[in-house]
């Protein structure tokens, strides 16, 4: 099937009736099996037991800029091409890149209470993790101030792709400045520098959680097309009453 | 098994991810029958397509 076809909402539809299942046993199982791998593995050298919070905390913010960039790409599509079915995906992308963001913030915070001694520092991580949630919630504002989807859509797609710039901040902040978050240890040039036993447990988590994410978003997706199918009846049903 | 003296700090993590992650399930699920019960509703009223 080409490319171009599977952007057809009809298609998609179909598609989606499929894969939404398929993307929601697979994450059930990947994010189990993480999990229960996660809390057999070796507590860690310095953090102890607090390590366990990796299983869940990493694959958030890996998902939190992971949908950002589906959100710009969707953007680009919205804005260059006007593709509804870009429009419907920057838009459920960025509901559920907001909730992964929350929980990235969250998880975090409470990861670094026992560990650097306070629950929030501004830092050049955190504080561009919080503008990654803020771009986020600006999207949504957006998204629902103005009633004409289409136009919410181009506003929200311009937004979405000037913000896109903070990606690239958050993924290297702690290479650039002084930071009291760990630098990356999976993502290296140079090869992962965890130990395989808790490697292994991250990236099947990591895994669930795309999954999870797949599912959600192909999900919501669908539910956004169908709203905007309520919506044009509606207009329709508006428009013929007062023909009569 | 045993947590140590942070356990609070990763149930509490565990506890709210749980959630949100269920709230983000429950919010596609009713969402989805809200909207098709409404198209259902609207397409039985409006005239057939042929």
């Amino acid at each position: 099937m080409p490319l171009a076809d599977l952007a057809n909402p009809h298609r998609f539809q179909k598609l989606a009736r499929v894969l939404i299942p398929a993307f929601a046993v697979l994450a059930a199982i990947l994010i189990a099996a993480g999990l229960v791998l996660g809390f057999r593995a070796p507590a860690d050298y310095q953090q102890g037991e607090m390590v366990r919070v990796m299983y869940i905390h990493v694959p958030s913010a890996w998902l939190s800029l992971g949908a950002y960039t589906v959100m710009a790409i969707a953007a680009l599509g919205t804005l260059v091409w006007r593709h509804p079915l870009a429009d419907v995906a920057g838009k459920a992308a960025a509901q559920i890149g907001a909730a992964f963001c929350f929980l990235c913030l969250v998880t975090g915070s409470l990861w670094g209470r026992p560990t650097w001694g306070a629950y929030w520092d501004w830092d050049p991580r955190l504080t561009s993790v919080l503008v990654l949630f803020l771009l986020y919630l600006g999207v949504l504002a957006l998204l629902r101030a103005i009633e004409d989807p289409n136009r919410a859509g181009r506003a929200a797609a311009i937004l979405a792709l000037v913000g896109f710039v903070n990606v690239p901040i958050v993924k290297f902040s702690v290479d650039w400045w002084a930071s009291i978050h760990q630098q990356a240890s999976v993502m290296r040039l140079d090869g992962p520098t965890i130990h395989s036993s808790m490697l292994t447990p991250l990236l099947i988590s990591a895994a669930g959680f795309l999954a999870l994410f797949l599912a959600l978003h192909l999900a919501a997706m669908r539910n956004e097309l169908l709203r905007r199918r309520v919506r044009t009846l509606r207009i329709l049903a508006a428009v013929s009453a007062e023909g009569r | 098994m045993d947590l140590g003296q942070h356990a609070a700090f990763i149930i509490a993590a565990y506890a709210i991810t749980l959630l949100v992650l269920v709230g983000l399930i429950l919010w596609v699920l009713v969402d989805y029958r809200a909207q098709r019960r409404m198209l259902d509703e609207l397409e039985s009223h409006s005239p057939r397509r042929h």
